[in-house]
């Protein structure tokens, strides 16, 4: 049988690997967006389980609520992402340092 | 071993290889069909805990909207690969660590010992009559009614940001504009001019 763990360390690698992705795709806005959608899906699949085994919908609830932010944070991120490619003529993490930060 | 969890080691191997294949594949386009596997696989994952009606919803919105979306931008922008992976090879044992130490400490706290099916044990399956959507919806529509309400609204904001911030006007371009067109009059393009006829040459 499945456990809850098996769904929660399922969960934790794709959280691991999502910030694997951060780090190695600095550069990268494309891959970085999709880095995080990877990490919020492990954070679902965490709320999935949950609900699943301690018998309450109120946690699918929770997962719908993040799909919508989601969805909506990543299509800002991309709006944002062709407006600097039109303004700068590159994705590259490192070109964005007119602030000097 | 049950089929159960047969089914759920295949899914959970290819969800893991098609999110590992996201973060170190050089092309952003087959990033992109990854994460549509990975996708995918989840919601089969969900699917296995008894959450339907969001596995259908993962599929339809994120493999359908927004995975289109990235690959539309992703096809669109044109991407210098060559210096975008630079500093790959020198972030991969940081990053390795770091997400090694992850995997540790958060296994170690949701291991079997605390999590195990002794623990928490594996739920009863559900009755045929059982239906995920009307649950999902009842709670949806009743006790969450205005964070509904809520996450419509900030869909919409979303909508009309994503649009603010894409459209430009271009004023160098040519253009017809409607309502002049259909308010133009004849005494305004047409001037009759009398003159006296002259002699040529």
């Amino acid at each position: 049988m499945i456990s809850l763990s098996d769904y929660l360390i399922l969960a934790a690698i794709l959280f691991a690997i999502g910030i694997v992705g951060v780090f190695l795709n600095r550069k990268n806005l494309v891959v970085l967006l999709m880095a995080i959608e990877l990490i919020l899906l492990a954070v679902n699949i965490n709320f999935i389980a949950f609900s699943h085994f301690l018998w309450g919908i109120t946690g699918q609830v929770f997962v719908f609520f993040i799909l919508t932010v989601a969805a909506a944070e990543s299509a800002i991120g991309l709006a944002i992402l062709i407006v600097l490619f039109r303004n700068r003529g590159t994705i590259n993490v490192d070109d964005f340092d007119t602030l000097k930060g | 071993m049950t089929f159960e969890s047969l089914v759920f080691d295949f899914f959970a191997a290819v969800l893991l290889w098609s999110a590992a294949m996201v973060v170190v594949i050089r092309n952003p386009v087959k990033a992109a069909l990854f994460l549509v596997l990975a996708f995918v696989s989840a919601a089969s994952i969900w699917m296995l805990a008894e959450a339907e009606f969001l596995a259908i919803v993962l599929v339809l919105v994120y493999v359908g909207a927004v995975m289109v979306l990235f690959l539309f931008v992703v096809m669109m922008i044109d991407v210098n690969l060559a210096a975008l992976k630079q500093g790959f090879r020198a972030y991969l044992p940081l990053g390795g660590v770091v997400a090694l130490l992850m995997v540790v400490e958060i296994a170690l706290v949701v291991g079997p010992a605390r999590f195990g099916l002794h623990k928490v044990p594996a739920p009863a399956p559900l009755p045929s009559h059982y239906d995920n959507t009307r649950a999902l919806g009842t709670l949806l529509y009743t006790t969450y009614v205005y964070p509904f309400e809520i996450a419509a609204a900030l869909l919409l904001v979303a909508i009309v940001a994503a649009i603010a911030l894409t459209m430009r006007r271009r004023p160098e371009t040519k253009y017809q504009d409607p309502s002049r067109q259909v308010n133009v009059r004849a005494q305004d393009r047409v001037r009759l001019v009398k003159m006296p006829a002259e002699r040529r040459g």
